[in-house]
């Protein structure tokens, strides 16, 4: 009788995750091996077609290489930073509870109020940066028109909006650190640098993996912005791998080819996941 | 020659005064102990002339050298922290020559001195362990070993031992002390436990308030305390300090007459002596703590071997007349 009870426990949450988890993940692989059907040609097994379609697509290998470069942008650039935030703010600062609120606060946004905002710094000629070039005599720039610089326009937001999340797990960690160390250094006569190198920078290595793993996800699962922003133009030039399956799916009605999109992310973060706990592990040092 | 020199040294944070006009020479070669109850200002003086804490007035010499606004590392000294302040993710080894590290000296430099400070600490077997694999006493042991491989005159230690277990305490006390005599080095060493500064001290400086209450030899504290709290704090059990009046019933001041329970014996029935009642009998195998009521007062003698007393028996207790302390209304030593 005991484990009917046990059972019956686990069933609300097996059903939930069953109905909304697993069957669509299973359901998403099984679609990526069938055509998409029409009301004239119904669905029919094409085995790895659709993967052969993806390696011959010229989209997807650019939308590829955005995330590619997206990641790049922002990942090491947002650690570094909120690994200096919370540094700087875990020291002894005159109204340091209002600096990590202003740090924390663009966390708090929705990514589309972020994405808004942002819109109006970037807007050509009445925007914010053309305003502020416009004072240096430069002339009125087209930021998100241009496939040279809409990355780079991308890349700055994500950082501005993600370092400060970043930031509150570093001063956690730097929290949780015994002032004795730093006193300990001091009187050895080791400079602040050196103490960061050799002692903060590997005690926060537990921390640096998780950000880490979730900074790589950020850098695929975010892309609310583009709905703002650009819609992935000029060009596919700011498309990233979720927009593009969410274009596939739910502007071009391909769905077989979305989910075959989707399978490709899953085992992409898949890897990167194990990638980075498999390499990083092994150095860091938990207490 | 003084190796450390402290004048008027005083410490506020905001309108609290954590140390006040605190003056004392430690010598060189000496072992130093400030010793008070917890809050007294101890762990504070010691952070100031480790140049941990910046002074509010006063000045701190070490080695005829004004150092009072100088960082910790120009004042060349070494520390050893209650929490140890061990690197958890360095060695052992690397934890010793950290600070030789810092300084640059040439790894066979350095890989000399470890091997000569892990044999002194009794850390070979153990260099390339985490301090996390170590047990309490060998951690302070690597502690012990970063603060004497920089080679620093002078060393101090914040209540290095009251981490450790009662047995583990008492051995590294005699290590330390040993340690101290045959390196030359000058310690500060704070503590809350008398018995520490007692059996270690070449000088004791005794703290209440953030003032010195007292400071001599551990001797001289134990035979001429200079107020009530000196001897209340010094000794185990603690001096009996009873109205002078309860004692020598022609008394009229309102004086205090301090006696150690060692000073007091149990006489037998007929000798004359103080009529006191037992309240209890602690048998502590070398001696048995008897605590007496006289009048309003009790008084705890400490009487050597086994004691059979039952609540309520009547006893006698003696002293000689040199052995009693007389402290005026204030609490000082008349």
């Amino acid at each position: 009788m005991r484990h009917v009870y046990g059972w019956l426990l686990l069933t609300p949450a097996a059903i939930l995750l069953v109905a909304f988890t697993h069957y669509p993940a299973v359901a998403t692989l099984a679609e990526s091996f069938f055509s998409t059907g029409t009301a004239v040609r119904p669905s029919r097994f094409v085995g790895l077609g659709n993967y052969a379609a993806l390696l011959g697509d010229p989209i997807f290998t650019q939308v590829l290489l955005n995330n590619f470069w997206f990641a790049l942008g922002t990942i090491p650039t947002s650690i570094a930073l909120a690994m200096l935030m919370a540094a700087w703010v875990n020291g002894a600062l005159p109204g340091r509870a209002l600096v990590r609120l202003a740090y924390f606060t663009p966390t708090v946004l929705p990514m589309i109020a972020v994405a808004n905002l942002w819109l109006y710094f970037y807007t050509p000629q009445i925007g914010l940066l053309d305003k502020v070039t416009a004072l240096f005599g430069a002339g009125s720039h087209n930021w998100l028109g241009n496939p040279d610089t809409v990355m780079g326009c991308l890349v700055a937001m994500t950082i501005w909006k993600e370092a400060g999340f970043f930031m509150i797990f570093y001063l956690a960690a730097l929290q949780a650190l015994p002032p004795e160390l730093g006193e300990a250094a001091r009187i050895e006569g080791a400079s602040r640098w050196y103490f960061f190198r050799r002692v903060t920078f590997p005690l926060l290595m537990p921390t640096t993996l998780f950000v880490l793993v979730n900074a790589t996800i950020n850098s695929f699962k975010l892309v609310d912005h583009l709905f703002i922003l650009t819609k992935g133009g000029p060009d596919n030039a700011s498309n990233l791998l979720l927009y593009y399956i969410y274009q596939t799916a739910f502007s071009f009605f391909d769905t077989s080819y979305a989910a075959t999109l989707t399978v490709v992310l899953l085992a992409l973060l898949g890897a990167f996941a194990l990638v980075q706990f498999q390499l990083i592990e092994r150095r860091v040092h938990y207490r | 020659m003084s190796e450390i020199v402290l004048e008027q040294v005083t410490k506020r944070y905001g309108r609290v005064t954590a140390v006040e006009g605190v003056s004392f020479r430690a010598e060189r070669g000496s072992f130093v102990v400030l010793l008070g109850p917890s809050g007294c200002g101890k762990s504070t003086l010691l952070r100031l002339i480790a140049g941990l804490e910046e002074v509010s007035a006063g000045k701190i010499h070490i080695e005829g050298r004004e150092v009072t606004a100088l960082d910790p590392t120009e004042r060349r000294l070494s520390m050893v922290f209650q929490s140890y302040a061990l690197f958890p993710h360095l060695s052992v080894a690397e934890n010793i020559v950290f600070g030789l590290k810092v300084r640059g000296l040439p790894a066979p430099e350095r890989r000399e001195r470890l091997a000569r400070v892990a044999e002194l600490v009794g850390l070979t077997e153990r260099l390339e362990h985490k301090p996390q694999q170590l047990s309490g006493g060998q951690r302070q042991r690597v502690a012990l070993a970063r603060a004497i491989v920089s080679e620093n005159p002078i060393c101090l230690m914040d209540e290095p031992l009251s981490n450790l277990d009662a047995q583990l305490r008492h051995e590294m006390r005699v290590e330390i002390r040993a340690l101290q005599r045959r390196l030359g080095m000058t310690v500060v060493y704070v503590t809350h436990d008398q018995v520490e500064a007692m059996s270690m001290a070449d000088h004791v400086i005794l703290l209440r308030a953030g003032r010195i209450e007292q400071q001599g030899t551990p001797a001289e504290l134990y035979a001429r305390p200079a107020t009530t709290f000196a001897a209340r704090f010094i000794g185990t059990p603690a001096m009996n300090l009873v109205r002078r009046a309860t004692i020598e019933p022609d008394a009229r001041d309102g004086f205090t007459l301090g006696i150690r329970p060692e000073d007091i014996r149990l006489l037998a029935n007929g000798d004359g002596g103080l009529k006191a009642r037992v309240t209890s009998a602690e048998y502590h195998g070398a001696d048995t703590i008897v605590t007496a009521r006289v009048g309003e007062e009790s008084l705890v003698v400490r009487a050597p071997g086994e004691v059979k007393l039952a609540p309520g028996a009547e006893v006698r207790l003696g002293w000689e007349r040199s052995a009693t302390h007389l402290f005026d209304d204030l609490g000082r030593r008349k």
